[in-house]
């Protein structure tokens, strides 16, 4: 054996002194801070230069990956999100699952620290999570194949009247949703993790939203959808114990984990545009500006639905869409997290393709969401306007630790 | 996710504190005593395999050695094939990369650092025993020039990169043994 000395050693291509590799650059960095555990994330990515002018930069905010939740739901929402559902290949077995959900989650753990995924081919598209976050949801059929308990609302929801939908947002074995405070870090994420999918699974469907940009509006504030409704003001407050008993299951192997629904409903702005101001806060029920109740002064408020007009009508129509979203049981509440969508027009004629990516969590499907929507497909002056073009429903499993893996709790008993 | 002896995880968790610390300027390396093995103290960080049906693949990550004293990897064992080799690429006659059996195998410099990656240095596993699926593990043992021994496990990955040609005489791509893998 020859032996090599350091001069020599040092100029070759893989070599590379301990300070390089710490000091060489934001990735590194952020690997350092990752070896040494959890307790520096939720902070910074990386040693961030102070900008000699401009705003300040966020693309280094953490989101943490581990915890006894996943990421993702209770999160603030960020700026864009892809969700992706895949259809399991035919001999993806229950060893299969679990190789394919530890390799997903160290991909996710690195990447949502601002670390480069391993075998990243493109790692310096990791190095800005923005607040990155990334959930994984299993249908059916993987819980199925993972031969866990299925939840009796784990199934196709029923099919409602007013739904066209299309199988290409329909369905699916694996929902991975992926947010962050940039479209680059969401494409390269989506890149990584479909990358690592591919032995397991195929495509069946990806949607892709935004909402407000980050730092546009203040964190908290309820989104605007593209009809210019604030939506989703009735949501309880993540955190809260009220959040907390609507989201969160406690039983099995879903215990700390929810239920998802993905819908994709189809906004026709063309006859929304036919309609006057008085007309649009009639069909829902609140005021355009503030989003207060027709009754009420702030968003917030309470609406009214005993309070009467002059001439003695109810203020807030009976098939306006809020008093048909609110049920008279308690019971009935969601947490709802959606996305805009605007993509090109496909149809001869129109000019827009846009609506929402309506995404709701709740422990149960079937006795929280599923009596909404059906109130709503019997009547609601919205349905005039929207369409469902795309259902599916996915179990959300709990968080990990670090060392864990998402699905542990299906996939090792 | 990081892959390290468990005494490699002290020293690396301590190099990393002392330059939170503020104290980089110092060497970031525990009083190491000369009777040090190799074995005991060089760590592989972020390692993994590209996965394959069968023939040839290869293994990555990034060895280093807190010590301050060089120190040399002589060989690589794994059961995952017939055969472990030390591997480089370097640019052949014709300035095509190729890969082959290193010479003196891998020295880490004192205090630094080896990298092993698609397109440069690897640990290369001839003749695999057995498909290697993505999301499995490969143990592997190294070797190091004082006869001590280290032992890590690395998750097996799904990679189209890596194909760079083997200068061993017939020209065989990574990754399926045989030629163009059309993935």
């Amino acid at each position: 054996m020859k032996p090599v000395g350091i001069a020599a050693a040092q100029s070759g291509p893989g070599v590379a002194t301990r300070r390089q590799l710490l000091f060489g650059g934001v990735a590194a960095g952020a690997g350092a801070a990752l070896a040494l555990g959890s307790e520096r994330l939720g902070t910074h990515a990386a040693e961030t230069q102070p900008a000699l002018r401009g705003p300040p930069l966020h693309g280094g905010e953490i989101v943490p990956f581990h915890g006894e939740h996943q990421a993702g739901i209770g999160t603030d929402a960020q700026a864009h999100a892809t969700v992706i559902s895949l259809v399991l290949r035919p001999d993806t077995d229950r060893d299969a699952l679990r190789r394919m959900m530890r390799l997903l989650t160290d991909d996710a753990a690195r990447l949502t620290a601002g670390v480069p995924a391993l075998a990243d081919s493109e790692p310096e598209l990791a190095t800005n999570p923005a607040n990155l976050t990334v959930t994984f949801g299993f249908g059916l059929e993987f819980v199925t194949r993972a031969g866990g308990a299925v939840p009796s609302w784990l199934a196709p929801l029923p099919a409602f009247s007013i739904d066209r939908l299309r199988p290409e947002f329909t369905g699916g074995d694996l929902m991975i949703q992926v947010a962050a405070d940039d479209p680059l870090t969401v494409a390269h994420t989506v890149r990584m993790l479909l990358k690592d999918t591919r032995s397991f699974t195929g495509v069946a469907w990806v949607q892709q939203g935004f909402r407000y940009a980050h730092a546009t509006v203040a964190p908290g504030t309820t989104m605007r959808n593209l009809f210019g409704q604030v939506d989703g003001s009735a949501n309880p407050l993540p955190g809260t114990d009220e959040f907390d008993k609507i989201v969160w299951c406690d039983d099995g192997w879903l215990a700390g984990g929810t239920g998802m629904v993905v819908r994709r409903i189809e906004m026709n702005l063309d006859t929304w545009d036919e309609l006057d101001r008085e007309g649009r806060e009639f069909a829902i029920g609140r005021t355009l500006d503030t989003g207060a109740p027709l009754t009420g002064k702030s968003e917030h408020d309470d609406p009214d639905f005993t309070a009467k007009g002059p001439l003695g009508f109810p203020v807030i129509d009976d098939i306006a869409h809020i008093r048909r979203a609110r049920g008279e049981d308690p019971a009935q509440r969601i947490f709802r997290r959606g996305y805009n969508y605007d993509v090109p027009p496909s149809r001869a004629g129109e000019v827009s393709d846009a609506g929402l990516i309506f995404i709701s969590f709740q422990a149960d499907v079937a006795t929280q969401y599923t009596p909404i929507q059906e109130r709503l497909a019997k009547v609601d002056l919205l349905n005039v306007w929207t369409t469902p073009v795309g259902s599916a429903v996915f179990a959300i499993p709990p968080g990990c630790r670090k060392g864990g893996y998402v699905g542990e709790t299906l996939l090792e008993v | 996710m990081t892959i390290k002896t468990q005494r490699g995880t002290i020293a690396a968790s301590i190099a990393a504190l002392l330059l939170l610390a503020g104290c980089a300027s110092e060497p970031a390396t525990p009083s190491a005593a000369p009777t040090q093995q190799a074995g005991d103290v060089v760590t592989i960080t972020d390692a993994w395999v590209k996965a394959a049906p069968e023939g040839m693949t290869a293994g990555f990550g990034v060895l280093e050695n807190p010590t301050g004293e060089d120190v040399t990897v002589v060989s690589v064992q794994t059961p995952a094939a017939k055969a472990g080799e030390l591997h480089e690429t370097v640019a052949d006659d014709s300035g095509a990369k190729v890969m082959r059996q290193i010479d003196g195998g891998f020295t880490i410099p004192a205090d630094g650092a080896f990298k092993l990656e698609p397109g440069g240095n690897h640990l290369m596993l001839m003749d695999l025993t057995a498909p290697l699926k993505a999301g499995q593990k490969v143990t592997f043992t190294l070797t190091f020039s004082d006869k001590s021994t280290m032992s890590f496990t690395a998750p097996v990955k799904d990679y189209s990169g890596a194909n760079e040609n083997y200068s061993g005489g017939e020209h065989m791509d990574m990754g399926d043994g045989g030629m163009d893998e059309g993935k």
